[in-house]
């Protein structure tokens, strides 16, 4: 139930303060069902908060969140995770003393279709073979390594069985084989039905993966479109103080 | 008339609530300890003061002479021995709250349970300066405005010492970012150890003051910290005009309460105060976000 | 053994035997031996029911005497109006409804001011009903005249410790128990996980009060008067603490286990030296803070674990 031209959300001028720092300032755009989208930008320009905006972490001063046609703003956290966005954070949140599988379970239980202890630790096994976590689902969630934290907390997340997924800098820290690996679990992911909104730094997966991308800097938006128009635009570089990054 | 009178005495209650909610506001606004044992240091500065002029009849100002450096010492070496510990453990300001909040309220029945053995529960008073004054029209008796006076001195010392002394830039800047202040160069820990000491004689202070015209026990102790941790969060951590005003409203509103309803509430009434609070402004009356 | 322990059959079976000999007790046994095991249960219900709320999400309330205090209270003024069992129930209820009142009050926001809240709320509720007993019912003390034996009460209290623990346990297995568990670890993973975190706290706080006042309403049919002074003793708030905390609040049998060594040191010092009881317990519990965070629980745990698992321990260091 989309709403009617294939965009799944929809961000209209949203807008956010913090005191005098205007960290968000009247941006919108839209996001196509079934396809992975971009956010990118220097730190600092408000990707983050944009996200906590959506999954109500924060409330905005003004503007709008339409997902599937129905508004979000006003909405607590629990309830937009219940309509179907998920989301992972910048700085990975496990819960410590919880095995991988009840981590994951979590999201089974109380997500959108919640389900019994029981069941949600057999949907729990197979996420975490999904993202290459078989085999360790007793493990505490403390002795993980921060890459294997990132990939429960993405099983968890997929575990709310989202339609959006939001994705904070997920592919952040990666060595190449394991980049290669995390874009490769991201399409199919993307395949398998979940529209993805992607913050990253790494543009070798928003050129691999994003058919769209929208820039942020100083908290507005400056530049939409094609991850390859968009990383050639002057303005994009000049915002990134001519990183190799956006040369390369 | 007599409302007029109320309302003053509130105001000036309501002074004595600022100071007492001053120290507390630097050990949780600064060192970042929520000290459930504050009153307890409160209960101390009147019972040093009280023996200090029924037992050696002396003027009973003499006694923060002896309070004040012991409350000083104690919580210096509490913040030190008991509290940093719990600091270097904890992974975030809430998980440190919890483990700091189930020790002071530890603390709180030694200290409660030490008063109690040597102090015995019993109320205590004392006349000094009891003699009434005009002002502005109202019957207000010498202690009452002594204690208001020395609050107003002792707060605006440390107004002045936070606004214009390097030691209050770096107390301020603890209070806003202890990360980033450490970065620059401020030596957090010594610094904070030194402003929860400061706090703890800042309540034997108070302490000193309002046993001049209220009556006190050991086991008083709780009303006060509950007091002082109302007004704080009604202000807003770490502002010294906000606490002020937060004290005085406080100090009024239980005033007036106490007289249209009925002095026994006055808990009841923080409380009703506290929760009016809570549901309309629970980040504080004066902050801006 | 501990293997077996994990054996919830076997668990059963051996809480089922244990209770069975201990309700034969006040057969074969003093009053005295009676009086301790009640005490005993007492603090095992509380214990166990301050941990079921404060133990998992992390949310510490010092109000337990507050709300052991209102069932007291209910009971003493309303067994002349109803029965017994009416009268509990009614403690019950009311205990329920004020922690409901103070829960949503505070749980909407950070911890801090709920702990803050429940430390104020013994004096607070003190006040309130002394003022009320004073100015209304020109009484200060009320009397309790029951015909309830002892053993009956023994026994209500046995059930009402036993009911705790298995109810704890069996919140722990379904995903209620989980729910509180995540907001005690990181509760914005636990709102974006779709958990209703508000209407948990609220509930699950309300709950573990109801039980409280409960307990305090069984208590209250052994004195023979009450007055607002006995009733609201901060003390109670503090030995469930540490009975919660020796024990480790991570397992439903926890705060049990730290309950026993407290009740016979309470038994032993606080006839004697009530002051003194209180400041040895302000120091032990200090101690339990800096030398046993886990409690007893995560010390036996633990040398389970190393004893049990050495070599997987050192695969998973890394």
């Amino acid at each position: 139930m989309a709403a009617g031209n294939g965009v799944l959300l929809s961000v209209r001028e949203l807008r956010k303060a913090f005191g005098g720092l205007v960290a968000v300032r009247d941006v919108s755009f839209d996001v196509p069902e079934g396809r992975i989208f971009g956010l990118i930008g220097p730190n600092g320009s408000g990707k983050t908060t944009v996200l906590n905006l959506i999954t109500a972490e924060l409330s905005p001063d003004s503007g709008s969140v339409l997902f599937d046609g129905n508004e979000m703003v006003g909405r607590q956290s629990f309830e937009v995770c219940r309509a179907r966005i998920a989301r992972t954070f910048q700085l990975v949140r496990v819960l410590p003393y919880m095995t991988t599988r009840e981590n994951v379970m979590l999201g089974r239980m109380f997500g959108s279709s919640p389900t019994a202890p029981a069941q949600a630790a057999r949907d729990a096994d197979a996420l975490l073979e999904r993202v290459g976590m078989a085999g360790r689902a007793d493990l505490v969630a403390a002795q993980l390594t921060y890459i294997d934290q990132k990939r429960i907390e993405l099983a968890r997340a997929l575990a709310t069985h989202p339609k959006l997924l939001l994705l904070d800098e997920w592919l952040a820290g990666l060595n190449p084989s394991e980049l290669r690996i995390g874009i490769d679990l991201i399409r199919q992911i993307c395949r398998g039905g979940v529209t993805i909104v992607m913050i990253e730094h790494v543009m070798e997966a928003i050129r691999a993966l994003c058919d769209r991308v929208v820039v942020m800097n100083a908290g507005e938006k400056i530049a939409e479109g094609a991850p390859g128009a968009v990383l050639s635009d002057p303005e994009v570089m000049h915002a990134y103080l001519g990183a190799d990054d956006a040369a390369a | 008339m007599v409302l007029f009178e109320v309302f003053i005495n509130g105001i000036i209650l309501g002074g004595m609530y600022g100071l007492i909610a001053l120290g507390l506001n630097l050990q949780y606004g600064v060192a970042r300890i929520l000290n459930l044992s504050y009153g307890e240091f409160f209960v101390s500065g009147a019972f040093t003061a009280f023996f200090t002029i029924m037992l050696w009849q002396y003027n009973p100002l003499l006694s923060l002479f002896v309070s004040l450096p012991i409350a000083f010492a104690v919580n210096w070496l509490i913040y030190q021995y008991l509290m940093i510990p719990l600091i270097r453990r904890a992974p975030d300001q809430d998980a440190l709250d919890a483990d700091v909040v189930l020790v002071t309220f530890g603390l709180f029945f030694v200290f409660q349970g030490l008063a109690l053995v040597y102090w015995s529960g019993d109320l205590r008073g004392y006349t000094f300066l009891s003699t009434p004054v005009n002002f502005l029209g109202a019957t207000i008796a010498t202690n009452r405005l002594l204690a208001f006076l020395g609050a107003c001195v002792i707060a605006g010392l440390l107004f002045l010492v936070l606004r214009h002394t390097r030691l209050g830039a770096a107390l301020r800047a603890i209070t806003i970012d202890p990360v980033a202040a450490g970065l620059v160069g401020i030596d957090v820990r010594r610094y904070s150890a030194l402003a929860f000491a400061a706090g703890g004689a800042l309540a034997a202070a108070s302490g000193m003051l309002v046993s001049t015209f209220i009556s006190f026990s050991a086991t008083t102790g709780v009303a006060y910290t509950l007091k002082a941790l109302i007004v704080v969060i009604m202000a807003g951590v770490g502002r010294v005009t906000g606490t002020l005003a937060a004290g005085i409203l406080l100090g009024v509103v239980e005033a007036l309460g106490g007289y249209l309803i009925d002095p026994a509430l006055t808990i009841a009434i923080n409380f009703g105060l506290f929760m009016l609070i809570l549901l309309l402004r629970p980040t504080g009356l004066f902050t801006r976000a | 053994m501990l293997e077996a322990l994990r054996n919830a059959r076997f668990a059963a079976a051996l809480t089922a035997i244990a209770s069975v000999l201990l309700a034969l007790v006040p057969f074969f046994s003093s009053g005295y031996i009676m009086s301790v095991f009640i005490l005993l249960y007492a603090n095992i219900a509380l214990a166990t029911a301050w941990s079921f709320f404060s133990g998992a999400t992390r949310y510490i309330s010092l109000a337990t005497a507050a709300f052991f205090g209102i069932g007291i209270y209910v009971l003493a003024v309303a067994h002349v109006y109803v029965t017994v069992p009416l009268a509990l129930a009614a403690a019950a209820v009311i205990g329920f409804l004020v922690a409901l009142v103070v829960g949503l009050s505070t749980l909407r926001l950070r911890g801090v001011y709920f702990v803050v809240f429940t430390f104020g709320l013994t004096e607070l509720v003190h006040q309130v009903l002394n003022w009320w007993e004073v100015k209304i019912n020109h009484t200060v003390s009320r009397f309790i005249f029951t015909d309830v034996s002892n053993i009956a009460i023994y026994e209500t209290l046995l059930f009402a410790a036993l009911i705790t623990i298995v109810g704890s346990w069996y919140v722990n297995q379904i995903r209620l128990g989980y729910a509180l568990r995540a907001i005690g670890e990181d509760e914005t993973v636990a709102r974006h996980a779709g958990i209703n975190t508000t209407r948990v706290k609220v509930i699950c706080f309300a709950l573990s009060a109801s039980v409280m006042a409960l307990v305090g309403a069984v208590l209250a049919l052994r004195y023979p008067y009450v007055d607002a002074s006995i009733a609201f003793n901060n003390t109670w708030s503090f030995q469930v603490l540490i009975a919660a905390l020796l024990g480790g609040t991570g397992r439903a049998w926890g705060p049990a286990i730290g309950a026993i060594p407290l009740v016979l040191l309470s038994e032993f010092l606080a006839g004697t030296f009530p002051h003194h009881f209180s400041i040895a317990l302000g120091l032990c519990f200090v101690v339990i803070v800096y030398f046993l965070p886990g409690g007893l629980t995560r010390l036996v745990l633990r040398l389970y674990h190393s004893w049990r698992l050495p070599q997987v321990k050192k695969a998973e260091a890394l």
